[in-house]
């Protein structure tokens, strides 16, 4: 009696699973594909990089194993140092003018009644031109003579800026250019989540009395603050990785003002030859990264519960 | 049972990365080994990079007239020709290497050509090159490029010493007599001030400070006042002297005192090549291929610019280019592609040497740029008929041509982009900080150079 009931309870479990997967068939396809090409295009590299930081390699011969040895000589270069305290500091000045201006651009946008599709557009914009093609016109609103910006400010008799050849503006010049580039997708992002929130809690709050900002403050960031929570981890870890606009527009310079961490990585790969020592930075930046990333998650779920 | 699935996800995951590491770990030690050799005349089929490009149908016509002319003298050798502008890229050397995609016969310029050598990447040609019949006739100074000891890797297609590049046209519209360069460091600031003051936007005298180009201009500038970057063992640097500092200070006094160097400074290659090609620059140190790439690429005109010894120099940081072989590249591939370098590059008349051919083709004749063999019968045919077929006004170089004959061609340092890199940092700071401090900068320099050199020994 009791081996039937276990037979009759296997062959319904089998049938449950038989039918589970028949259900799930599509979906799992798409995740064999989306497996395959994680697998290939991102987890392969990451252990080839993984592996490569502690190889000395010339892609000829088999790789030597020489330990530690790619990181001492990337810890001890003169510039380590300064590359991830720019780092820091794009990253924080990005955040700042980054995070900020396009969520209040897209309070704004949400508040206009007129010509709101055609804003959106205007804002989205910088987003669709390559990036390389933004940074170069950059370098010219940038050049200290005939560039836009000092025209701008001669024109309104102010003192002319030497930009990016100024070891005190050129990372903040950069920051600029970044959040340009970048601005158009956070603040689409922000819109939808704005447009989301029930017009009902804006009219409650009108109704006791709060004014603006006290709307912002106790309906519209607390009912984004999902968002704005990816927004900003994404963020971080996206500006962490700052690579084309100190290639572009300073080469690292002057005076290593812009070297950063990903910009030293891509010196040591292809300027030295040394992919060892590039991929030994691009190992401490993924760990800087995730150990961030983890703690952030960590702190963020905690709040939440 | 999630957990279940997701080990399951896991396990294939990390046996797919795994099988790729094994398979290409296994591809890199096969393809390591030489493929075994065949018969003299047995077919042989080898890639060659840097094929003009389509955008250049007139050179890449006169390639493919050479390669068919070639492969009929030599019925068993095959030519594949990869084109690629420009030739040759960091980030795709590696990557092609990497892949097993590099050409048999690679491009390189002569900046790295060391590097390559040091990290295995080329073969070792000695045992074949003696086949090429010029190669007795050929400039010691410009083989040693391409040697590591007594071993030799690659052989060069041209070769150049720094001069002085200038704007005719500037020169005239400034009061100065364009057929009588400055010969020495203070003209050149008096000529940078009179260009400079033709209005805004006029740049005397340019240079670079960014993407290692720093670097490498302050060790031609170094050299032409004759400095060296590094001491004869190559275990400690030795540009922290008076040549070094006469370098920076020149360059700031004309940067700041005499205002003659524009105000956007953190310069690159192609900042100067632009500013040259609009006409906009007055003078910069490079060598006659400055010319020809601002002519080809930069809308300026032949007849525009003139080149001259570097001023005051007894020697000069040589540049240019040549090939290196694949180090997977069999013997027979390596014969047959020095075969294909002498053919197209080494001899005097033929290939890159048919000025009369170019002269036909309206191509430009006439450059001093290629000076292999200097005053060897090879070298003198070579410079009798590109005279013979010019193009282009010889005039406007022969002061360049008639100081490179006394200067010693000297070559780039030990760990030379890492050097750069490190001196990147002195030349920005002079052309961008007022009250930069040569002396410091030179010491900070010395002392980072000398940690790479001390590695690297």
């Amino acid at each position: 009696m009791t081996t039937i009931t276990v037979r009759s309870s296997r062959r319904r479990g089998r049938e449950a699973m038989r039918r589970a997967v028949r259900r799930n068939l599509t979906a799992y396809g798409f995740l064999c594909g989306a497996l395959v090409c994680f697998a290939f295009f991102s987890w392969y590299p990451m252990i080839r990089e993984f592996l490569l930081s502690f190889q000395k390699t010339n892609f000829v011969g088999p790789p030597e194993w020489v330990g530690l040895d790619n990181f001492r000589t990337v810890t001890e270069d003169p510039a380590f140092g300064p590359a991830w305290i720019n780092t820091a500091m794009f990253t924080l000045l990005a955040l700042v003018a980054g995070y900020a201006v396009p969520f209040v651009i897209a309070l704004v946008l949400n508040e206009l009644r007129h010509a709101k599709a055609y804003l959106r557009v205007v804002v989205y914009l910088p987003v669709m031109l390559p990036p390389a093609v933004a940074v170069l016109l950059f370098k010219w609103f940038y050049d200290p003579g005939p560039g836009l910006f000092n025209q701008i400010l001669d024109v309104v008799h102010l003192p002319t800026l030497s930009w990016l050849d100024s070891t005190t503006t050129a990372l903040i010049s950069l920051v600029i250019v970044s959040t340009w580039m970048n601005l158009g997708t956070g603040t689409l992002i922000y819109l939808a989540a704005l447009q989301s929130i029930p017009g009902e809690l804006y009219e409650a709050a009108e109704l006791d009395g709060a004014g603006l900002l006290r709307r912002v403050w106790h309906v519209t960031i607390p009912q984004t603050r999902l968002i704005l929570l990816v927004m900003l981890l994404l963020q971080i870890v996206a500006t962490m990785q700052v690579f084309i606009e100190p290639y572009l527009l300073t080469g690292g310079g002057p005076e290593n003002a812009t070297v950063t961490v990903a910009y030293l990585m891509y010196q040591y790969a292809f300027s030295f030859g040394n992919f060892g020592g590039g991929g030994a930075l691009g190992l401490m930046l993924m760990i800087v990264l995730m150990v961030f990333s983890a703690v952030y998650l960590r702190v963020s779920r905690d709040d939440k519960n | 049972m999630k957990s279940r699935n997701l080990s399951i996800l896991l396990a294939a995951g990390i046996t797919l990365t795994v099988a790729a590491c094994g398979s290409g770990g296994d591809d890199a030690k096969d393809s390591a080994k030489p493929a075994a050799s065949a018969g003299a005349d047995a077919p042989v089929t080898i890639t060659v990079g840097c094929q003009p490009p389509k955008s250049n149908p007139k050179e890449r016509a006169q390639w493919d007239a050479d390669v068919a002319a070639f492969q009929k003298l030599h019925s068993n050798i095959t030519i594949e020709s990869k084109d690629a502008f420009p030739c040759i890229v960091p980030e795709t050397f590696q990557a092609k290497l990497a892949g097993g995609e590099m050409e048999d016969l690679f491009y390189v310029y002569y900046t790295d050509v060391q590097r390559i050598i040091a990290a295995g990447q080329a073969a070792d040609i000695t045992p074949y090159v003696d086949t090429v019949t010029t190669l007795k006739d050929m400039r010691p100074d410009v083989l040693s490029v391409f040697k590591s000891g007594d071993k030799i890797y690659g052989l060069p297609r041209t070769n150049y010493s720094t001069g002085l590049v200038y704007n005719r046209k500037l020169f005239t519209q400034a009061g100065l007599d364009p057929d009588s360069p400055p010969k020495t460091w203070s003209e050149v600031r008096e000529a940078a001030k009179k260009i400079a003051a033709l209005g805004a936007g006029y740049v005397g005298y340019g240079e670079y400070s960014a993407g290692n180009t720093g670097g490498w201009h302050f060790t031609s500038a170094l050299y032409g006042r004759g400095g060296e970057m590094v001491t004869p063992d190559g275990k400690q640097s030795a540009f922290n002297g008076p040549e070094g500092k006469a370098v920076l200070e020149n360059l700031k006094e004309m940067r700041w005192t005499d205002n003659s160097m524009g105000t956007k400074q953190l310069l690159r290659w192609e900042d100067l090549m632009r500013m040259m090609g609009s006409g906009k620059l007055g003078m910069m140190i490079g060598a006659p291929d400055v010319v020809q790439a601002v002519n080809n690429d930069f809308k300026g005109k032949f007849e525009d610019y003139g080149v001259t010894a570097l001023p005051e120099a007894t020697q000069s940081l040589s540049g240019g280019d040549g090939y290196m072989f694949n180090p997977k590249a069999t013997p027979e591939k390596i014969k047959a592609g020095l075969m294909w370098l002498e053919y197209r590059f080494l001899t005097p008349g033929q290939g890159q040497f048919n000025y009369e051919r170019s002269k036909t083709d309206g191509l430009p004749v006439g450059l001093p740029s290629t000076d292999l063999y200097g005053s060897t019968p090879p070298g003198v045919k070579i410079n009798e008929q590109r005279t013979q077929f010019a193009t282009v006004p010889v005039d406007h170089f022969q002061s360049y041509v008639d100081g490179a004959a006394n200067v010693q061609f000297k070559l780039e340092p030990p760990k030379a982009q890492e050097i750069y890199a490190v001196l990147d940092t002195a030349m920005s700071a002079v052309l961008t900080r007022q009250d930069a401090n040569v002396d410091q900068l030179l010491a900070d320099a010395q002392k980072k150079v000398d940690n790479i050199l001390a590695k690297s020994s």
